[in-house]
């Protein structure tokens, strides 16, 4: 297993992903305490699993730092050291290290080595404070000794005639046949993994010095252990082949037999509750079974309740409970993982199916079939079945939001510790999933919203105990998914938004003019204008001189929009609303100077038969549109385009009251509105460049390519962004009162 | 091809030979794709005036470059007789509006000619080099000075 081969250390990395997201979990579990026995077993098995994995790859580093974190944890999951909130926090902190080691690991990147040794000290305090003489699980797991027959021994003793296995421990001796017949044992422990979570640990102290060693000769054996309902000879199938070039033993794994054995040996009635989890762990490290008793033994003096005579009836009914109940084997969901391109791949040819389909669908219609025949027919229920699998291969590419989540969990413990101000995340809704080019792109914006919220949304200890706020703020993080996008909400309990303060910022900065009349949100809309953070006024940590206009046109270029609502005392809620995919988009389609465009649906506000609107002339030809109190200026999109003169006549026209995520509203001018549909996402920039005012092409039905408008920017060259000096003069000459959405 | 005896030349180059506003040009048979007839494109705001437009090639949106405006004869008006050879030019997709695609050469090395002088200044800034053929001359266009410009370009 010494191979480090790349396919190897890519799923290692894959594996250490799965692993920490696992931990992370675990700890957000028990920060919110709403963690069980079984939680910091996880965290625990997750750190193992990856110090296990960094061994095979040699990443000493990694190993060392998570074999410390493996052993603070193994003193709260023997119950020797209570998680309290400094210790998990501690914890956290650890966490994120070690998930930075991994991610230099895998970049190949170095990493200050300061952290490490800063943390692993006070690890080490945590270690040496509860318990300094318990070298049981640590030791073990650097000096691995095979399982001994001693555990065996003792099961017997205990209840040799009704074992029920819930593992099996496998040693597995490698002969030279074995690779002289072309046998790799990776793969037969892979196919172990089908049967439950394996273990496998290989032993090279046979292995000769390099000048010694005879190639032909195998010197390799490897200790598996398995934790799986599946009976031995189900196991032994997976050695089948090899059975004869290899020596292999098996012996079975028990826990809840566990109960009965420490009893039987006179350990009393309390431990049971802990302890079948103490025989798994030390087994899962090969430790020897004197080890098992000792812990077993501390444990009951430090601090479990020897005399609760419930527990212990209730673990072993689980236990067995979960043994029958698995009895007809309920597989994990399982999963493959697949290389990202060929996903995109199979992606763009539904596309094309799509397209296709609906090529053929405008030939079908010109043949003027009478309605009912057969072709119909068929064409529809093909229609159909490319609609369903066009959804089903956008799925693939949908991602839990659950790891942007804990990312940002990580950011909120950074942000706290920077400002001193106490935080406790909640998340909401995180199995909501999403397009992972989407969750990639989010990372960014995100992590600033939330900085932000800490930063500047929550007020410190004394200003919240002043106000009657617990001193802990409170920042939620929610995904959502809501008429065919995704919502995620940042809401702090804080101060709100102080609108005189940002008025002044944003006067001051000559964003607005001093006189101008502005409503809460057209405020609070400020904060997403350029300009308007700057190093003088924003802290180090959400400062570093972008504001949260960078995040919001972020947001913007992945088709979101991005709102506030805020209220003075009670906290600001940020919502991020998102396509649920980048690959098609709900649009209107028209008709434009003989070209179709499609313009987002999305930007749509309303749209309007010039004949019944108030539409005004002002100046040589320029027109505006007042509509409810607001008066919008008229553009006409063929125009903007270039391809013809803007209409003198408007009534055989249509209007479509445009407003963009920065609040931008424009009306524009198109010749006929033809219908409303998804269309599939072409890049223009593959092949040529980008265009202002398109936002990218699609292909329609007649197999002619289209362009999508971007909003924003035909918007852009038209009206101006609500709150600005010209815009709000205007506003004033008019009287009109500025409605926001 | 070459002769039997005679040892493959590596300079060898095949070439496609085409016709744009009455003149012979040609470029390298490995940058084309495929050849098509004329198909309706879609146009482009703000474009330059030699790029007709984009179309769908199997579901990608290539754009299509009037030759004969971009060598300066002048725009074509384009119907079904007209051809779009779609090349690859520094990994983009194009197509090129041409009237008729002539002929595929087996060309050696020696057989290109520098760009003679009398050339006109705004044609000789898209070729590489002339080949004689039967009498004809056929210019050999250099693609990557026909591919759309991003914005920047004195034409």
């Amino acid at each position: 297993m010494s191979g480090g081969t790349d396919e190897f250390r890519a799923s290692f990395f894959e594996e250490c992903e799965d692993l920490l997201e696992a931990m992370h979990d675990g700890f957000g579990l028990m920060q919110n305490g709403d963690g069980d026995d079984e939680t910091i077993h996880v965290i625990f098995r997750a750190v193992h699993s990856v110090k296990g994995g960094a061994g095979a790859f040699g990443l000493d580093d990694l190993v060392g730092f998570a074999h410390h974190f493996e052993t603070a944890l193994d003193m709260v999951r023997a119950g020797k050291a209570q998680p309290d909130p400094d210790l998990l926090s501690l914890f956290q902190q650890c966490g994120d290290h070690l998930s930075d080691l991994v991610s230099a690991a895998r970049d190949e990147a170095t990493i200050d080595a300061s952290d490490s040794a800063s943390l692993t000290a006070r690890l080490d305090e945590v270690i040496g404070a509860n318990g300094a003489g318990d070298e049981g699980v640590s030791d073990a797991a650097e000096n691995f000794e095979p399982m001994s027959l001693d555990l065996d021994a003792m099961f017997d003793i205990a209840d040799p005639s009704k074992p029920t296995a819930t593992g099996h421990q496998i040693s597995f001796v490698a002969e030279p046949e074995l690779f002289t017949s072309g046998n790799e044992p990776a793969l037969l422990f892979r196919a172990l993994e089908r049967f439950g979570q394996a273990e496998v640990v290989a032993n090279s102290d046979d292995v000769p010095p390099l000048s010694a060693l005879d190639p032909t000769t195998a010197f390799m054996s490897w200790d598996i252990r398995i934790d799986t309902d599946a009976a031995e000879d189900v196991l032994r199938d997976v050695f089948d082949f090899v059975s004869d070039c290899a020596q292999i033993e098996f012996k079975p794994l028990y826990a809840d037999r566990q109960a009965d054995l420490i009893s039987s040996l006179g350990f009393g009635p309390g431990v049971p509750e802990m302890a079948p989890e103490e025989v798994t762990a030390a087994s899962e490290e090969g430790a020897p079974a004197e080890d098992v008793l000792a812990l077993s033994d501390e444990t009951d003096v430090h601090d479990h309740d020897p005399t609760s005579p419930a527990e212990p009836t209730r673990s072993q009914a689980d236990a067995h409970a979960q043994t029958e109940k698995s009895t007809p084997k309920t597989p994990m969901p399982q999963t493959i993982r697949v290389d990202f391109e060929r996903v995109d791949k199979l992606i763009n040819l539904v596309g094309e199916l799509v397209i296709k389909e609906a090529m053929l669908s405008q030939s079908v219609a010109s043949l003027d079939l009478a309605t009912g025949s057969d072709v119909l027919l068929e064409l529809e229920s093909l229609k159909q079945l490319a609609g369903e699998i066009q959804e089903g291969v956008m799925s693939i590419r949908a991602q839990p939001i659950k790891p942007l989540f804990q990312r940002m969990a990580r950011t909120i413990r950074d942000a706290s510790s920077m400002t001193g101000k106490r935080v406790k995340l909640v998340m909401k809704g995180e199995t909501a999933e999403v397009d992972k080019t989407v969750l990639e792109r989010l990372v960014d914006p995100l992590t600033h919203m939330v900085r932000n919220a800490v930063d500047h949304g929550l007020e410190d200890r004394e200003t919240r105990l002043a106000a009657g706020k617990p001193a802990e703020g409170t920042v939620t993080l929610s995904a959502a998914h809501r008429s065919g996008r995704v919502v995620i909400e940042i809401s702090d309990d804080g101060g709100g938004i102080d609108r005189d303060r940002v008025r002044q910022i944003a006067e001051s900065k000559g964003l607005i003019s001093p006189d101008a009349v502005l409503t809460p949100s057209e405020v609070d809309g400020l904060l997403f204008r350029p300009g308007f953070s700057s190093k003088e006024e924003v802290s180090e940590l959400s400062g570093r001189g972008v504001g949260l206009d960078v995040a919001k046109s972020e947001i913007v270029a992945l088709g979101g929009r991005l709102t506030i609502q805020s209220e003075p005392g009670k906290g600001s809620v940020f919502s991020i609303s998102l396509p649920l995919t980048l690959a098609v988009l709900e649009g209107m389609v028209v008709d434009v100077a003989g070209q179709t465009m499609v313009v987002p649906i999305t930007a749509i506000h309303e749209t309007l038969q010039p004949a019944t609107a108030k539409i005004h002339t002002i100046g040589s030809g320029g027109h505006v549109l007042s509509i409810r109190d607001t008066l919008v200026p008229i553009a006409d999109l063929g125009a903007i385009f270039g391809f013809r003169d803007p209409p003198a006549e408007l009534d055989d026209h249509v209007l479509l009251i445009i407003e963009t995520e920065t609040e931008r509203r424009c009306a524009l001018i198109v010749d006929a509105l033809q219908d409303q549909r998804q269309v599939v996402i072409k890049s223009l920039e593959t092949n040529y460049t980008s265009i202002d005012g398109v936002a990218a092409a699609t292909i329609l039905g007649d197999g002619r390519i289209a362009l999508i408008v971007d909003p924003e920017g035909v918007a852009g060259g038209i009206a101006p962004a609500p709150g600005s000096v010209d815009e709000t003069l205007s506003h004033q000459n008019s009287g009109g009162d500025f409605v926001t959405a | 091809m070459s002769q039997p005896d005679a040892k493959p030349d590596p300079s060898d180059q095949e070439v496609v030979a085409f016709r744009v506003a009455g003149q012979d040009f040609c470029f390298d048979i490995m940058s084309v794709r495929e050849i098509r007839g004329w198909t309706q494109t879609t146009t482009l705001p703000h474009a330059q005036s030699y790029v007709k437009g984009v179309i769908n090639l199997r579901g990608n949106v290539v754009p299509v470059v009037d030759l004969a405006d971009r060598l300066g004869f002048g725009a074509t008006d384009p119907s079904e007789r007209h051809v779009i050879i779609i090349a690859v030019v520094e990994g983009q997709t194009i197509g090129l509006l041409a009237d008729v695609v002539s002929d595929i050469l087996s060309v050696q090395n020696d057989a290109m000619h520098p760009v003679p002088d009398m050339v006109s200044d705004r044609v000789k800034a898209f070729i590489s080099g002339v080949l004689l053929v039967d009498e004809r001359m056929i210019r050999k266009l250099d693609l990557s000075r026909v591919v759309p410009a991003s914005g920047v370009e004195a034409a």
